[in-house]
């Protein structure tokens, strides 16, 4: 089924962003139970018994166009968005190998992978390249492997160097963080850029999921979901910008919620690379408005249900503090009472 | 690469090069890109005799793989198989490569100490080193311990270049590893590849002058699979045999009996069941160690047994 790309949307400014019928439907919703807490929720990354936004290594959807325009706007914004140490030059061609390898793979009518040796030609269709290149040649791409790339993918990327027992966020793009800084955790340690989530290094998740993540095998990819909400649908939810997105919340009421605030969903997927042993993460960005998610019914009962029995302290990390209130208040009309299904599918093959 | 599927190798060459070493040149089959892989890493070979892990000496997606293999007579069958009836054309299922033994991407100089066919990851390391450009050359050393009469062929093998402290020292016993030690600058990282008694050897001089463990590497190719035993379901009343090569939690869904996972990894905890009888062999992160201790609960999709026969409450 071919995509319809929707080109003229914006994440910024006037915000013109919406989800067709078919988006909310494959919308990746994070929640399997009535209730939330942390857990190691990691899962193979695996095609079988994958669909929707699963379905494939990195998920291209209607908002491809327009989210790479974004990228571009941010970086010539700020150009420290995407930062990379110099000793992952060979996971910088990794990435460009396996995102150009993937793409190629799963949307063949859309992008293009041509290999002649060293030799490649890349023609990405959507966005209108065609880039004839050498393999390992840095000077023949308009800008270094990994930021020509993720250039033209959904969703943030870090880089992390495996060594001493841990993981080191040795490089990355974000331009689309949910309150997070690559410029501050460039460098750091796995437990030390996790050091601000509360509960979940008591529970010992972290310990887990970095045993975890150390072994995720070249070819073996994982992934999980994480989420947190955002006003607006806007993209670059930075600290650098917190002046900019942070007094949205303040403009929430009952009236405009509905429509207002996003659940921002992150699809990360965790990838070995082959030639430089450095372990990618995919931080991929889906929002959807309540009165989206809300139409699809399971999700509307479920969602009431998750935020209002949320841990008081997740409540402060994920900044809702100041309208969980009427967010609850709001989700009670979509909660008859009824049980629901195991499970994140939608159990509707149509929207209402 | 979402799916990490089998590769199917074809042998394109296979030579002597030196009495009871082969070198095997692997292309894919199907004349297709195999994955690229850092030095240092290996891959498992499906032959007859089972399977056997080997080091990759050179990994290119278009030129294929290259391994050295020794042929030895205490082994499970594997390298004999390779030396004796292997030939080129023959057709051998491979995973995708896999590396336990990367070099440290902030050393200040990597100490390379191999013995005898643990040359094998150090030529891929040298190769690798050889070829790095200027801003990121880091100085190596390597040492090769070998038997005297095959000094020579470990020089012809590592084909040490001008200038470069490339050695090969005749005799596996009289080596003074706390010697060489004692004489690298702060920084460096040692890598160790051979029979057991050098490694261990090497990890205790190091130890003894205080390196810390993050600076000293050993050749390991994981403890996946092991001793096959069997698995006895007491409330599906059935046994089933887990093979050398399976998981426990796939040799259940094999027989058909319903069990929750969700990281296959050792991480989650969902797959976690009751242990009735037997002793597991834990290879999880998640049970704390009195429940390891214990024995009364395992996560099947690692684990395995110590026991011949582990009986689970499923």
């Amino acid at each position: 089924m071919a995509t319809r790309f929707k080109s003229d949307e914006t994440f910024r400014d006037d915000y013109r962003y919406g989800n067709s019928d078919e988006a909310i439907l494959r919308f990746p919703f994070p929640f399997n139970e009535d209730g939330y807490m942390y857990g190691v929720n990691i899962e193979p990354h695996s095609r079988a018994g994958s669909n929707g936004a699963f379905a494939v290594a990195f998920d291209v959807d209607e908002h491809y166009v327009s989210e790479c325009a974004e990228r571009a706007t941010t970086l010539a914004l700020e150009p420290g968005r995407c930062l990379v140490l110099p000793h992952m030059d060979a996971a910088q061609w990794d990435t460009l190998e396996l995102i150009m390898e993937s793409l190629a793979a799963d949307y063949p009518d859309q992008f293009v992978l041509e290999r002649d040796g060293l030799d490649w030609t890349w023609t990405n269709r959507p966005l209108g390249l065609h880039q004839a290149f050498r393999f390992g040649d840095a000077t023949t791409l308009p800008h270094p492997p990994f930021e020509y790339i993720v250039r033209q993918a959904q969703g943030d990327f870090t880089l992390q160097d495996q060594r001493d027992g841990t993981l080191y966020m040795d490089g990355g793009i974000a331009t689309t963080p949910a309150d997070w800084s690559l410029a501050f955790d460039v460098g750091m340690t796995f437990h030390e850029w996790h050091g601000p989530v509360p509960l979940a290094h008591q529970a010992g998740v972290f310990d887990r999921a970095l045993q975890y993540l150390m072994r995720v095998r070249y070819g073996h990819p994982a992934r999980r979901l994480n989420w947190t909400m955002t006003i607006n649908p806007r993209l670059d939810t930075s600290p650098e910008n917190f002046p900019l997105w942070g007094p949205d919340r303040a403009s929430l009421t009952p009236e405009n919620i509905g429509a207002k605030l996003f659940l921002r969903v992150e699809l990360q997927s965790f990838f070995r690379l082959p030639r430089s042993n450095a372990l990618l993460f995919g931080i991929r960005t889906y929002l959807a408005s309540l009165d989206d998610l809300t139409r699809v019914p399971k999700w509307g009962r479920r969602l009431h249900r998750v935020i209002r029995d949320l841990n008081p302290e997740l409540i402060g990390y994920k900044g809702l503090t100041r309208y969980h209130d009427i967010l609850v208040a709001h989700l009670a009309q979509f909660d008859d009472g009824t049980p629901t299904t195991a499970g994140i599918a939608p159990d509707v093959a149509q929207l209402p | 690469m979402i799916d990490g599927q089998t590769l199917t190798l074809r042998v394109a060459d296979a030579v002597l090069v030196a009495p009871g070493l082969r070198r095997l040149h692997l292309v894919a089959a199907d004349g297709a890109r195999l994955p690229p892989a850092a030095p240092g890493a290996h891959i498992t070979l499906t032959l007859p005799t089972g399977h056997n892990s080997y080091t990759l000496v050179s990994a290119d997606p278009e030129a294929g793989y290259e391994m050295i293999v020794r042929r030895t007579l205490q082994s499970r069958g594997g390298s004999r198989y390779i030396h004796d009836t292997l030939a080129t054309g023959d057709v051998i299922a491979a995973t995708v490569p896999h590396n336990l033994f990367a070099l440290h991407s902030q050393a200040r100089k990597h100490l390379l100490i191999a013995g005898g066919i643990g040359v094998t990851p150090m030529l891929a390391f040298i190769a690798h080193l050889r070829r790095s450009p200027a801003p990121f050359k880091v100085p190596f050393e390597l040492h090769q311990l070998a038997a005297p009469a095959e000094t020579s062929v470990f020089e012809a093998l590592l084909d040490a270049r001008p200038g470069e402290r490339v050695h090969v020292h005749a005799g596996e016993g009289y080596f003074d590893f706390t010697a060489l030690l004692a004489a690298q600058p702060l920084g460096t990282h040692l890598y160790t590849c051979g029979p057991a008694g050098m490694m261990n050897a090497v990890e205790a001089a190091a130890a003894a002058l205080g390196w810390p463990d993050s600076h000293v590497h050993r050749e390991d190719f994981g403890a996946s699979g092991g001793e096959p035993f069997t698995l006895r379901l007491a409330k599906s009343g059935i046994d089933i045999a887990v093979a050398r090569d399976q998981t426990m939690l796939a040799a259940i869904e094999a027989a058909g009996v319903d069990a929750p996972s969700l990281c296959r990894g050792g991480a989650c905890g969902v797959c976690m069941v009751p242990v009735l009888d037997g002793l597991p062999e834990h290879r999880d992160h998640y049970l704390t160690s009195d429940e390891r201790a214990s024995s009364r609960l395992v996560m099947p999709c690692v684990s395995r047994s110590r026991s011949a026969t582990l009986v689970l409450d499923l």
